[in-house]
C-alpha cells in the first residue's frame, strides 16, 4: 500500500493505519472498536501535518463522494464530505453555478474545505468557504450525529468550520453556490514594480473585480522588491450557452509529473532565471484578456502531482497574514529576509483579505494582506529563516495558515491562534493530528 | 432515455454504473439489501440526473421472490433496455471448508439466484426481442485455486451458464456481457493489501458501461487480465496443484 502523505510530503511520518470510508455505517461500525486516535483524510492537499496522524488511523473519506440534493433554482447543494470541488464544478457548471469560494486546487474535498475554511481570490468580496456553509452533519466517536448550522448546535459549528477535522467526522455540507451567466472570466494583468503599487493596486480593484491576486518575484531585491503581476477577474456577464463547452476545455491538457525529480530542478539559479523571464513574458503593462475558468483559478492542477518537482525531501510552504496597519513594513521585511537568503521559489502569491471576519474559531483568514511562498526543503537553513519570519509576523501581530504548516513551535501556535483552548473543547477525544500533538504538548 | 435495472445496486462497481448512466439521463431501478444505503444512492444519483430513480430493498438469494421483482421493475419504467447482475459475497475460504452450509451460502449468493434471475430475464428479452443483459463474474471462475475456489466455482459455473445463455439469446438480437474484472479496491475487498494490479470501480464501470453499449460477450477489466488468465490457464494440472498463491 502507498504511505499517504501530505502534499508537501513533509514531515515523514511512521505508518498510519488508513480505513476507507464508504458508508456512514463504517465509521459507527469503527468507532464501537476499540483503538488508536482518528483522522479524516481526504484528498491530502494540506501541506503538512493536519492531514496526518503519526501512529493514528486516518479515515479515508473520498468513499463518502455522493450528492445529496442540488436545488438548482436557488444554488444550494448538499453532499458527503468526501465529494471534490472537482467534481461539484463538473455537476454545477453546466447548470450556470459556481463555487462560492475556491482555492487555488479543486482536488480538496468539500470537507477539507470546511475544515480548514479556505479562502480564494474573492476573499475581499465573499469571505471563507465557511461563509457558503449553511449547515454540516458531524458523527462524533461516541456514534452521536448532529447537525449544526449558525441557529442550531452553533457553538459546534463555529468549531468545525477551521476545525482541522478534530471536531468529529464531517458527513456531508450543505452550502450555497454563486450564478454564473458564462465559464470565462474577464482577466486583466497589471504588472507593478514594488509594493506600494501592490497596495495602490488593490484598493483600486477591490471595488470593481471580484477575483485579485498577485504573484510575486520573491528573488528580486532592494528597488525591484515586491515587483510582481496583479491578476483581477470578474465572471464574464454576457450570457454564453457554452457553459457545458468550458468544461470540456477543463478536461484536456493533462501533464503528470511521472517522478521525483532530483533537486537541482529547484537549484536558486533555475528558479531566479524563471522568476525574471516571468516577469519579463508580459511586456505591456496592461493585459486584458477572457479566459477559460479553469486556468485562471487553477493554473497548478494542469500538472498532476507538481509537487515531486520538489524532489523526495519534500517542500514547505510559508503562508502568513498580517494586518494592514503593520502591513506594508512586515510584508516588505519579511520579503527582504527572503530575498536575502535567496530561498524563495517561484511560488509566491500575495493577496489582500476583506474585512469579514471569518466564522470559525481556528479559521486563519482575518483583515489584512497574506503572503504564501514555497521552499524547497534544504534543511536547517529553511527552518531558521522560517523562525526569523515567525519573529516579524508575530510582532505585527499576524498569523500563519495551519493547513501549510509542517513546523511552527507550539508556542507560536498559541499566539497565532488565541482561541485554541476553547477550541479544544469540541475536539473529539478519539480525534487527533500529527500537527495537533506538535502543538498542544507541553 | 435508456431503462436500467441494477440488481446489487450498493455494491461499489454496481453504483458507479448507476451514476454513468444517470449523467445521461437514464431511469433507474436499484435493487439492493440495505435500505439506508440505497436511499444514499438514491439521492446520488437523482442529483446527477437520473430521469427516474426506484429502489427496492431486497435479499435476492431469496429466489422466490424473483419474478415479481422482475416483473415490477418492468412495469416501473415501462420496460427494461439494460440489466446489470452485480450482487454476490466472497466468503472467507477457511470458514467455507469448515463449513457445509456456509459454502452453500455462497454457491447460493454467487450462483442460484443469478440462474434464477437469469431464467426469467432471459425469457423477458428474448419475447422483447432486444436489450442487454450484463453479469459481473470474476477472474477467479477461470481457474480453481486453493484461496477462494468456492467463489471460484460459483462464479465460473456462472460463465458456463452465460455462455449457454448467450447462444441461446443471440438469434434474439440479445446480448449477453460476462464481465470478469480481476482485483478491484471496493469493501467487498477491504482487507486486502492493495498493489498494482488492482483497479478503482469508477474504472471498472466505465468499461462495463462501454461493453454493453458495444454488445461484447466476455470483457476482462482491465484489459490485461485476460493475458494474466489466459497464462494461468495454460499451466499443466500437475504443476499448477502444487502452486502457492499470494491472494
Amino acid at each position: 500500500m502507498t504511505r499517504l502523505e501530505s502534499w508537501g510530503r513533509l514531515p515523514r511520518t511512521s505508518d498510519s493505519e488508513a480505513f476507507s470510508l464508504h458508508w456512514q455505517s463504517d465509521f459507527l461500525n469503527l468507532v464501537r472498536r476499540k483503538g488508536t486516535t482518528l483522522l479524516p483524510y481526504g484528498l491530502g492537499r494540506s501541506y503538512g501535518d493536519s492531514c496526518l496522524s503519526d501512529h493514528g488511523t486516518l479515515l479515508l473519506t473520498r468513499g463518502l463522494d455522493r450528492f445529496i440534493s442540488f436545488d438548482v433554482e436557488n444554488g444550494i447543494i448538499r453532499c458527503e464530505a468526501g465529494v471534490s470541488l472537482a467534481e461539484i464544478l463538473k455537476l454545477v457548471v453546466p447548470k450556470g453555478w459556481f463555487l462560492p469560494v475556491t482555492p487555488g486546487t479543486k482536488f480538496v474535498t468539500v470537507g477539507g474545505a470546511v475544515a480548514n475554511d479556505v479562502h480564494g481570490k474573492n476573499h475581499h468580496v465573499d469571505g471563507t468557504f465557511g461563509h457558503a456553509v449553511c449547515s454540516l452533519e458531524l458523527i462524533r466517536s461516541d456514534g452521536s450525529r448532529r447537525e449544526c448550522s449558525r441557529i442550531q448546535n452553533h457553538d459546534v459549528f463555529y468549531a468545525t468550520i477551521g476545525g482541522l477535522g478534530l471536531t468529529g467526522l464531517i458527513t456531508w455540507v450543505e452550502f450555497k453556490l454563486k450564478k454564473i451567466y458564462s465559464t470565462k472570466i474577464d482577466q486583466e494583468v497589471i504588472k507593478f514594480g514594488g509594493l506600494s503599487d501592490f497596495f495602490a493596486l488593490s484598493r483600486e480593484s477591490e471595488h470593481n473585480f471580484d477575483y485579485t491576486v498577485s504573484w510575486i518575484d520573491c528573488l528580486a531585491s532592494r528597488e525591484n522588491l515586491g515587483r510582481g503581476l496583479f491578476f483581477r477577474g470578474n465572471h464574464a456577464k454576457t450570457p454564453t450557452l457554452d457553459l457545458q463547452a468550458g468544461m470540456n476545455a477543463e478536461t484536456r491538457t493533462k501533464v503528470r509529473v511521472p517522478f521525483d525529480l532530483p533537486s537541482l530542478a529547484m537549484h536558486p539559479l533555475a528558479v531566479k532565471a524563471f522568476n525574471l523571464a516571468y516577469y519579463h513574458k508580459q511586456l505591456a503593462k496592461n493585459h486584458v484578456s477572457q479566459v477559460p475558468y479553469d486556468p485562471f483559478f487553477y493554473p497548478l492542477d494542469a500538472i498532476h502531482d507538481w509537487n515531486r518537482i520538489y524532489g523526495k525531501r519534500g517542500f514547505f510552504q510559508y503562508q502568513c497574514v498580517v494586518p494592514f496597519t503593520s502591513g506594508t513594513d512586515a510584508i516588505r521585511d519579511i520579503l527582504s529576509e527572503i530575498s536575502k537568503a535567496k530561498l524563495g521559489s517561484f511560488l509566491a502569491v500575495l493577496k489582500t483579505f476583506g474585512d469579514k471576519p471569518s466564522l470559525g474559531m481556528m479559521s486563519f483568514s482575518r483583515p489584512g494582506v497574506t503572503l504564501a511562498l514555497d521552499f524547497a526543503n534544504t534543511g536547517d537553513e529553511v527552518l531558521k529563516l522560517f523562525d526569523r519570519l515567525d519573529g516579524i509576523t508575530t510582532a505585527a501581530a499576524g498569523s500563519v495558515y495551519i493547513a501549510k504548516d509542517a513546523r511552527m513551535s507550539a508556542s507560536s501556535f498559541r499566539h497565532y491562534y488565541p482561541r485554541w483552548h476553547e477550541f479544544a473543547h469540541f475536539v473529539d477525544p478519539r480525534f487527533s493530528s500529527s500537527f495537533w500533538q506538535r502543538v498542544t504538548k507541553l | 432515455m435508456k431503462r436500467v435495472l441494477i440488481l446489487g445496486a450498493n455494491s461499489a462497481i454496481a453504483a458507479a454504473v448507476a451514476r454513468i448512466y444517470a449523467n445521461d439521463g437514464a431511469a433507474l431501478y436499484l435493487i439492493g439489501r440495505d435500505t439506508s444505503k440505497l436511499a444514499a444512492t438514491e439521492h446520488d444519483v437523482k442529483v446527477r440526473g437520473a430521469s427516474i430513480v426506484v429502489t427496492i430493498a431486497a435479499d435476492l438469494v431469496d429466489t422466490a421472490k424473483h419474478d415479481d421483482l422482475i416483473k415490477e421493475a418492468a412495469t416501473a419504467l415501462g420496460g427494461l433496455d439494460v440489466v446489470l447482475i452485480a450482487h454476490g459475497e466472497l466468503g472467507i475460504q477457511s470458514d467455507l471448508q469448515a463449513s457445509v452450509p456456509k459454502t452453500l451460502g455462497i454457491i447460493a449468493s454467487n450462483f442460484l439466484s443469478q440462474v434464477s434471475l437469469l431464467t426469467l430475464l432471459a425469457n423477458y428479452f428474448e419475447a422483447q426481442k432486444s436489450g442487454s443483459i450484463a453479469v459481473i463474474t470474476s477472474v477467479a471462475g477461470d481457474r480453481g485455486r486453493k484461496s477462494n475456489y468456492v467463489y471460484g466455482a460459483a462464479k465460473g459455473g456462472l460463465c458456463v451458464f452465460l455462455s449457454g445463455l448467450r447462444n441461446r439469446l443471440s438469434a434474439s438480437g440479445v446480448s449477453v456481457v460476462d464481465i470478469r474484472p480481476g482485483f478491484v479496491d471496493t469493501p467487498m475487498t477491504a482487507s486486502y493489501k492493495k498493489g498494482l494490479l488492482w483497479a478503482k470501480p469508477d474504472q471498472v464501470a466505465k468499461v462495463i458501461v462501454e461493453s454493453i453499449k458495444a454488445g461484447r460477450d466476455i470483457v476482462y477489466v482491465p484489459w490485461f487480465w485476460r493475458w494474466i488468465m489466459l497464462v494461468i490457464r495454460s499451466i499443466p494440472e500437475w504443476k499448477f496443484k502444487r502452486m502457492n498463491w499470494p491472494s
